[in-house]
């Protein structure tokens, strides 16, 4: 069972780098929309600083909405999708390799690129354990709760702005505590208490959202 | 009477408020092969999608080995091959790759008996090919070469006739029919009509039971 779930990961990552243009497309994203800010509201350090908070936060949800859409639409078409609902193992745990593979360079990736970004926004260097961790702590979240979104509007021609409709709403909670921890960090108060609740709903949603996401697909498979 | 292998109960199937067809009873025993014709949209890829549990039906239900399907899915799950339209070909993938991952869905295979099932679908030298550069008839003998690997017994295959040669249709044929007298069960939905029959064969045409 353990082995099925490694060669998927294997082979989700192989496809992503034979299709590295998809792979970059979630960075690039990020990147320019954070690059783009201090050219608008200008360099003033001071007030980059203070919005940089949030202005990171939405920039890596939007980026990872971004990379969503398409996360089943191949295996849908192709007939992937149908293998695995017939296979004897859970479906769960296949769509929770799928989402880890995809995590692991959206996600992870994004994670990697903020410091460098946070340079740019004048964060300063104290801050940055903060913004690392809340980062580490919140794309898993934003990726699993997105591939429930992706799992039930996968069969629909035009997904992808239902998708956002139904999903942005659910990462209130994220984006709130994700900027939470980097402000609190801004302003020298301890955020150990934004990262411990981050923490716990990401096991919440490491725990329980494959069975969402397996019951999605299903849905999708079998209209 | 025996306990039939798979068996359909007064099943019915209604797609988009339209209802393609209903009290249909069905039994298969092993070496059979049933081949599901009918005008399109008539209702036969939605059959055999009942058939593997990937769709629930309206009424009725299916029952497997006198089991309701949805009491056994891993039963099922461990006795069938489906290959849907899209065979589940990845066209980034090469063959061999392709093949190693189905394969490993159900029972993993070791490397030789890939190679030699590509080799038996006339696609030697095409195992470390990415897919999508493989002509439609070839990427249709990528996903059927599952058949020639250690396969389970029961087949549900739509319509997989589409794109292959004269000689690569002549071969699938005999194969099935090897299949079901070796006590195989084979349903699949086509629209020639085959000219290897083996003994167990059967015809169900939705088109007539409609009318």
């Amino acid at each position: 069972m353990s082995s099925v779930f490694t060669l998927l990961l294997k082979r989700e990552t192989r496809l992503l780098f034979r299709r590295p243009a998809e792979l970059a497309n979630p960075l690039v994203f990020f990147a320019i929309v954070i690059a783009l800010f201090p050219l608008a509201v200008g360099p003033e350090s001071q007030l980059l600083q203070t919005i940089s908070p949030g202005l990171v936060w939405v920039a890596a949800l939007l980026a990872v909405l971004l990379s969503l859409d398409g996360l089943f639409r191949s295996d849908f078409e192709d007939g992937s999708l149908e293998q695995w609902v017939v296979s004897p193992h859970p479906l769960a745990l296949l769509v929770l390799a799928k989402v880890l593979a995809h995590w692991a360079f959206s996600g992870l990736a994004l994670v990697l690129l903020a410091p460098l970004l946070g340079l740019m926004l004048g964060l300063p260097l104290g801050a940055m354990p903060v913004l690392l961790l809340s980062l580490l702590l919140g794309t898993p979240i934003l990726s699993l709760l997105g591939a429930v979104g992706a799992a039930l509007t996968v069969g629909l021609k035009r997904g992808g702005l239902l998708l956002a409709l139904l999903i942005l709403p659910l990462y209130i909670p994220v984006l709130i505590l994700g900027s939470g921890a980097l402000q609190a960090a801004l302003q020298g108060l301890p955020a150990i208490g934004h990262l411990l609740w981050l923490a716990s709903l990401t096991a919440l949603a490491v725990t329980l959202t494959p069975f969402a996401i397996a019951a999605g697909l299903k849905i999708s498979v079998g209209e | 009477m025996s306990t039939p292998f798979l068996e359909a109960v007064a099943l019915a199937c209604e797609r988009d408020w339209r209802l393609l067809f209903d009290k249909l009873d069905l039994r298969l025993e092993s070496g059979e092969m049933l081949q599901i014709s009918g005008p399109n949209g008539s209702g036969k890829t939605s059959l055999l999608r009942l058939l593997s549990g990937l769709m629930q039906p309206t009424a009725g239900q299916v029952l497997l080995k006198g089991q309701p399907l949805e009491a056994q899915r891993s039963e099922l799950a461990r006795n069938l091959v489906w290959i849907g339209h899209a065979a589940g070909i990845k066209g980034l993938l090469t063959a061999e790759e392709n093949l190693t991952w189905l394969c490993a869905l159900h029972q993993p295979a070791s490397r030789e008996a890939i190679w030699q099932a590509l080799a038996a679908v006339g696609l030697r030298g095409f195992e470390d090919v990415p897919c999508h550069t493989l002509s439609a008839g070839q990427q249709r003998r990528v996903g059927l070469a599952r058949l020639y690997l250690s396969a389970p017994p029961l087949w549900i295959l739509d319509e997989p006739f589409t794109a292959l040669d004269k000689h690569g249709v002549a071969q699938l044929e005999r194969h099935l029919a090897n299949h079901c007298e070796q006590g195989g069960l084979v349903v699949l939905t086509t629209h020639h009509s085959l000219l290897e029959k083996p003994a167990g064969y059967r015809e169900l045409d939705l088109g007539q039971r409609a009318a």
